[in-house]
């Protein structure tokens, strides 16, 4: 029954007429798949409510297409790190990146390419693996966090990570977002924005959202377990990568163009 | 030793004072030494005030753990709530850190001996609109 049905519905009718409504639900069907573009759906399939956890129906992944990202272009690591209150302190080899843009340039062409790099969230963690006290974990959602509470800052898992994509906090910190806790002597990463992804909709990472505010695109996130996602319809027709393929992490990240 | 009958004989004395000051009625901003505790937003919080003077530690902390690693995010039991509902705004209405001294969580923690490190990693204070 859709919201369509209900609306047409006498509030004085208890018995509703099924041909009736039998009719609207069609005509609601056709028109829904007249207008939408195939493929890509406003809405989850099934939004979460909060009191519900998380299942291994979905897995959060990301497609980052390199020929899209613009060289100089920071509008994703600004946007991350204005979004969980990551600073700096001037000290460009022990500061926090979430993301971070790197540059590759084939020895033989001298073709420069520049991309984001930021957490995979492995199927097969690297950094799980090596915790001593669980604090680096996996979501059922595919979804690589760190407990803060139970971290105990031994950095195992920055060593392990062959992306690089954790970072320790070395200083006190102080304003942090509501929804963002960082402190002093444990490890963080990029989360995918898990505060927006809980809270459902349609809302994204904030570095995939800044890409697509500068007009770029180049970061796609979706539900890799999904048909109907952008993500799957776009990884299914175009080629991509892992990084490090060769160290089978079955990494939630994938890269178009390189 | 007498040094020691002395500093024994003050600290007796001070009792003595306290004792005889809390029967009187010393409203809790005029005493420092009692916790200043300001009524949150609503009518009543989300357990009844005897549950959460004793136990509101235990439901932040199942909370915490269900937050973390279920992705459940009911606002009952979550230290956000917690925040949002207790915390106090100065005379420009910008939110006073809830750790302040004289703030609802720092007051009464003061006063019961008892160090939390919430505050390490969470925010003080709801986000600033």
């Amino acid at each position: 029954m859709s919201k369509f049905d209900e609306a047409r519905q006498d509030p004085e009718d208890t018995k509703p007429d099924l041909a009736r409504r039998r009719f609207f639900g069609t005509a609601a069907a056709a028109a829904a798949a007249a207008t939408m573009v195939p493929g890509l759906s406003i809405l989850p399939a099934s939004a979460r409510s909060p009191a519900e956890p998380v299942s291994d129906e979905r897995r959060w992944g990301m497609l980052v297409d390199v020929n899209k990202c613009a060289e100089g272009c920071t509008a994703c690591v600004d946007a991350c790190h204005e979004e969980n209150g990551v600073t700096h302190h001037g000290r460009p080899t022990t500061d926090p990146y979430w993301i971070r843009k790197v540059k590759l340039r084939d020895r033989m062409t001298n073709r420069e390419y520049s991309m984001p790099l930021l957490c995979q969230h492995c199927e097969k963690p690297p950094c799980v693996d090596v915790c001593p006290t669980g604090a680096s974990f996996r979501r059922a959602d595919g979804i690589v966090l760190v407990d803060k509470h139970i971290c105990i800052g031994c950095r195992y898992c920055m060593m392990a990570c062959p992306y690089k994509a954790r970072s320790f906090i070395h200083e006190p910190t102080t304003d942090q977002k509501p929804d963002v806790p960082r402190g002093k002597g444990t490890v963080e990463s990029c989360t995918f924005c898990v505060h927006r992804v809980d809270a459902g909709g349609d809302q994204q990472p904030a570095c995939a959202e800044a890409c697509q505010a500068e007009g770029h695109e180049a970061l796609v996130f979706g539900d890799l377990r999904d048909p109907e996602s952008r993500l799957y319809r776009l990884l299914t027709e175009i080629s991509s990568r892992q990084l490090r393929e060769d160290l089978a992490l079955n990494t939630g990240v994938r890269y178009h163009g390189i | 030793m007498t040094v020691r009958l002395l500093s024994r004989l003050g600290i007796g004395l001070a009792w003595l004072v306290l004792l005889a000051a809390a029967p009187l009625g010393v409203a809790a901003g005029d005493n420092p030494l009692l916790p200043t505790i300001v009524p949150g937003k609503g009518d009543k919080c989300v357990e009844p005030t005897d549950v959460m003077r004793r136990d509101h530690m235990e439901f932040i902390l199942h909370q915490r753990d269900e937050t973390m690693h279920r992705g459940i995010r009911t606002t009952r039991h979550s230290l956000k709530e917690c925040i949002e509902c207790h915390v106090q705004t100065d005379d420009q209405g910008n939110y006073i850190p809830i750790n302040d001294p004289q703030q609802f969580c720092s007051s009464c923690h003061t006063y019961a001996s008892v160090k939390m490190d919430c505050f390490q990693c969470h925010a003080t204070t709801p986000e600033q609109k």
